[in-house]
């Protein structure tokens, strides 16, 4: 993986993929542009329904422009791995095999930001998040946070670390001690981290629950008081308490009803306004990381397929899977239907136990030609602020695209595909 | 209603729908009048379902949403008599093609579930049992409707599998649930509910658990099957998108009760109930960016012990100020407002247009 390609989210001074675009072959340019355009119609269509004129494009970007949150990194993420062994035999536990739980993934996250993680189950994201926040140890890459390398730190050497790196967990059930009140689960940030706030715990705690939405008094009741929304924000309360720098949120909502989702989300967005945070969200529901998240990544059996601004991304994908991802999603809109062109993935997401050479995608994508069965695409930027790590990727007309599937093919000594010959 | 449809829209307001005749036969498929399902508990009575009534014809769907404890899941398991009689008091009556299920005993159900009426439940791991075969529930749901041998009952399954698109059917029917994907074991589940070729199939919640490229394959499955078979679908779901992409008409509960029915048509584009505009408001939205923060419902569920007092949503209702103080003190009654349009709310039509034309619609 190129180190372009590797850093995410950089401010793109410098196109990265410039040079080796004029060493394109125009067959190919051709080939792709053939490739990108004809397979499902105009993608943009099949997702919001809407002929994407060039008038309407722009309009919906600025409804809500991407935020001028351009602040200095606060993690970099780069080339991490996570495999975990799977043995057999009883008594000599021989490794077998590996599960690829993610495989490489780089990315960075500004300061004030939202990076938006989404997947199928099994594609890693989960994990990821948990190696951020170094639940888990990877086993390879490096993860920078604020500078310094927390890839191998110790637990000791995390410790002070743990305040500024921070955790929302999915399922607001079994996140909080159903012994402890609600005022020793949030005070416990302080008492581990032996913080003395200057107004007292009690009062501190306090405040906390006011700041999500709780009512004070609350302080000495249990977590089977409250219903799912109201524990969601109990656990937003102690993750808030240190006063983070960066919150890994893992499905935040997907355990809410939609109503309370709605105040759920809108409690993150205000808090982030608030107090300055950095949001990792990982979620499966394609809809909510939009409507929360200033970029995205699309993640597919351990590895990032695609990473864009969110505006980008959901009206111009250009990877096929992210494509299939969003066309699958129904849309609440009756008049719709029929109308939206869907794209069907066939089959189930491979094994991590064993997965596919080369693009991962390409026993279920409806454009992979041979080059994709030998030689991994790697995720490079075609247009600004926007990777995709495909050979014939859509709603783009870069070369460069082409120039790298050459230069990843001419060290294995192939020559160039033909030009590609649609199926169906 | 259909003397009633054709008046005007503004005549309709004020006239109750008027619950049929009980117990004479209707002429719909299925029909639900005032049923009530309430759990006796240590801590008083849930009124899960209190006073449901809707109609289903053949070959048409109809999507139940609300949130979690709006009965919608005790709605369905009540059709099909799964209830214990021990712990739920059931009342009222359910007409499923000419039959009456709510009286009739739990031998007459049991003849007709699976038969006439199926179920899709939400979890699949959970409704399969981990020590049979796939095969073997299947070729027994079979049997025990058809007098068949056991070699006829398995090519049955095989063929079963296979139409929901299961690859290589005839090997994967000796398979364990276990050693199916997420997915699979979903089309297994429709496989073995659409065995007998039910004309009422009920799905609670079927693509909640599944990867929405999954989903996609599911409710394209369940769409097909449908058409093959003009059964009538019960698709219950909190999921908006789900509803608008499969269902014919819309059901909108609260608290155990229907607040809002109409068309897909109605109920999205022409919604009456701030209820419906409040699940309408929550929702991301996939297909266009929101210019506004998402306009949550405030406050939660209600308890189904204690239900606020008249309007079971006037607590968290943002208009309860509208209607002349009856909201925290009478029930409002379902009344139609446009043909096929029924609503339960206090406040005028007209007043209730006005709002989601001006300030609702617009945000969303």
């Amino acid at each position: 993986m190129s180190t372009e390609a590797s850093r995410a989210g950089e401010p793109v001074d410098t196109p990265p993929a410039d040079a080796p675009a004029d060493a394109a072959g125009t067959d190919t340019v051709a080939a792709t542009a053939a490739a990108t355009g004809t397979v499902t119609g105009t993608p943009v269509d099949t997702v919001t329904g809407t002929p994407a004129t060039g008038a309407d494009a722009p309009l919906v970007v600025q409804e809500r422009a991407a935020p001028q949150r351009r602040g200095e990194l606060l993690l970099e993420v780069d080339n991490l791995g996570k495999h975990f062994p799977v043995t057999s035999g009883a008594i000599l536990r021989r490794q077998t095999g590996a599960v690829k739980a993610v495989d490489g993934v780089s990315f960075s996250v500004r300061k004030g930001e939202t990076l938006g993680l989404v997947g199928e189950s099994g594609c890693g994201k989960t994990t990821t998040g948990r190696m951020i926040m170094r639940l888990e140890d990877p086993t390879f890459g490096k993860i920078t946070f604020e500078g310094h390398d927390i890839t191998r730190m110790s637990q000791g050497q995390l410790r002070p670390l743990r305040r500024d790196i921070q955790m929302i967990f999915q399922d607001p059930y079994s996140s909080l001690n159903p012994r402890q009140t609600v005022g020793s689960i949030i005070g416990a940030a302080f008492r581990l981290q032996g913080e003395k706030p200057k107004q007292g715990v009690k009062a501190a705690v306090q405040e906390l629950l006011e700041l999500v939405g709780l009512s004070p008094e609350h302080y000495n009741r249990y977590p089977h008081e409250f219903s799912g929304g109201q524990r969601q924000r109990i656990g937003i309360a102690r993750t808030l308490a240190l006063k983070p720098k960066l919150i890994v949120a893992d499905e935040p909502v997907s355990a809410l009803d939609v109503s309370v989702q709605a105040q759920v989300v809108n409690l993150l967005e205000d808090l982030q306004d608030e107090l300055d945070l950095t949001y990792v969200v990982i979620a499966h529901d394609l809809s909510v990381v939009r409507h929360i998240s200033d970029r995205v990544a699309v993640m597919y059996l351990g590895k990032i397929v695609e990473i864009a601004d969110r505006n980008d991304l959901y009206e111009r994908p250009m990877h096929p899977y992210t494509n299939a991802l969003l066309s699958a999603v129904p849309v609440p809109d009756p008049s719709q239907r029929g109308n939206r062109e869907r794209i069907r993935l066939q089959g189930d997401v491979p094994s991590p136990l064993d997965p596919p050479p080369a693009c991962r995608f390409h026993t279920r994508c409806w454009k992979a030609q041979e080059i994709c069965k030998q030689v991994e695409p790697p995720l490079i930027e075609l247009s600004p602020g926007h990777q995709a790590a495909c050979h014939f990727p859509e709603n783009t007309t870069v070369s460069a695209t082409d120039a790298v599937a050459q230069s990843a093919v001419a060290p294995a000594g192939g020559d160039l595909p033909a030009a590609p010959v649609h199926k169906d | 209603m259909a003397d009633k449809s054709k008046r005007p829209a503004d005549m309709l307001d004020g006239a109750p729908t008027t619950v049929e005749e009980p117990g004479r036969p209707p002429t719909s498929f299925l029909e639900v009048r005032d049923l009530r399902i309430h759990f006796p508990t240590d801590d008083g009575l849930v009124k899960s379902v209190d006073g449901l009534s809707f109609k289903l014809e053949r070959g048409r769907t109809l999507g139940i949403v609300g949130e979690s404890g709006s009965g919608k899941s005790v709605t369905s398991l009540g059709v099909l008599g799964l209830h214990n009689r021990r712990n739920a008091k059931v009342s009222g009556e359910i007409w499923l093609d000419g039959n009456e299920l709510v009286g009739a005993s739990p031998d007459q159900v049991r003849r007709m579930r699976g038969r006439n009426m199926a179920m899709i439940f939400q979890d699949p791991l959970s409704a399969m049992h981990p020590f049979y075969t796939v095969g073997a529930q299947i070729v027994e749901a079979y049997r025990i409707h058809n007098d068949v041998s056991k070699k006829v009952a398995r090519k049955h399954a095989v063929d079963m599998l296979g139409r929901v698109g299961i690859p290589k059917p005839d090997r994967r029917v000796d398979d364990y649930p276990h050693q199916f994907s997420g997915g699979m074991r979903q089309r297994a589940m429709i496989a073995m509910a659409l065995s007998c070729d039910p004309e009422l199939l009920i799905a609670d919640e079927p693509t909640t658990a599944l990867d929405v490229t999954v989903q996609a394959q599911i409710l394209d499955l369940i769409r097909d099957l449908q058409r093959e078979f003009n059964s009538a679908i019960i698709m219950i779901t909190h999921d908006l998108g789900v509803v608008a992409e499969l269902s014919d008409d819309i059901l909108v509960m609260y608290g155990g009760r229907n607040i809002e029915y109409g068309s897909v048509d109605d109920v999205f584009h022409r919604p009456e109930h701030p209820y419906t505009w409040g699940l309408l408001g929550s929702m991301p939205r996939l297909d266009r960016e929101r210019s506004e923060r998402l306009l949550p419902i405030k406050g939660t569920p209600p308890s189904l012990i204690n239900l606020p007092q008249g309007c079971a949503f006037n607590p968290r209702c943002a208009y309860s100020e509208l209607t002349d103080g009856k909201s925290t003190v009478e029930r409002p009654e379902l009344r139609e407002t446009a043909p096929g349009h029924t609503v339960a709310c206090h406040m005028a039509v007209e007043r209730r247009r006005r709002i989601w034309a001006d300030e609702i619609a617009p945000k969303l």
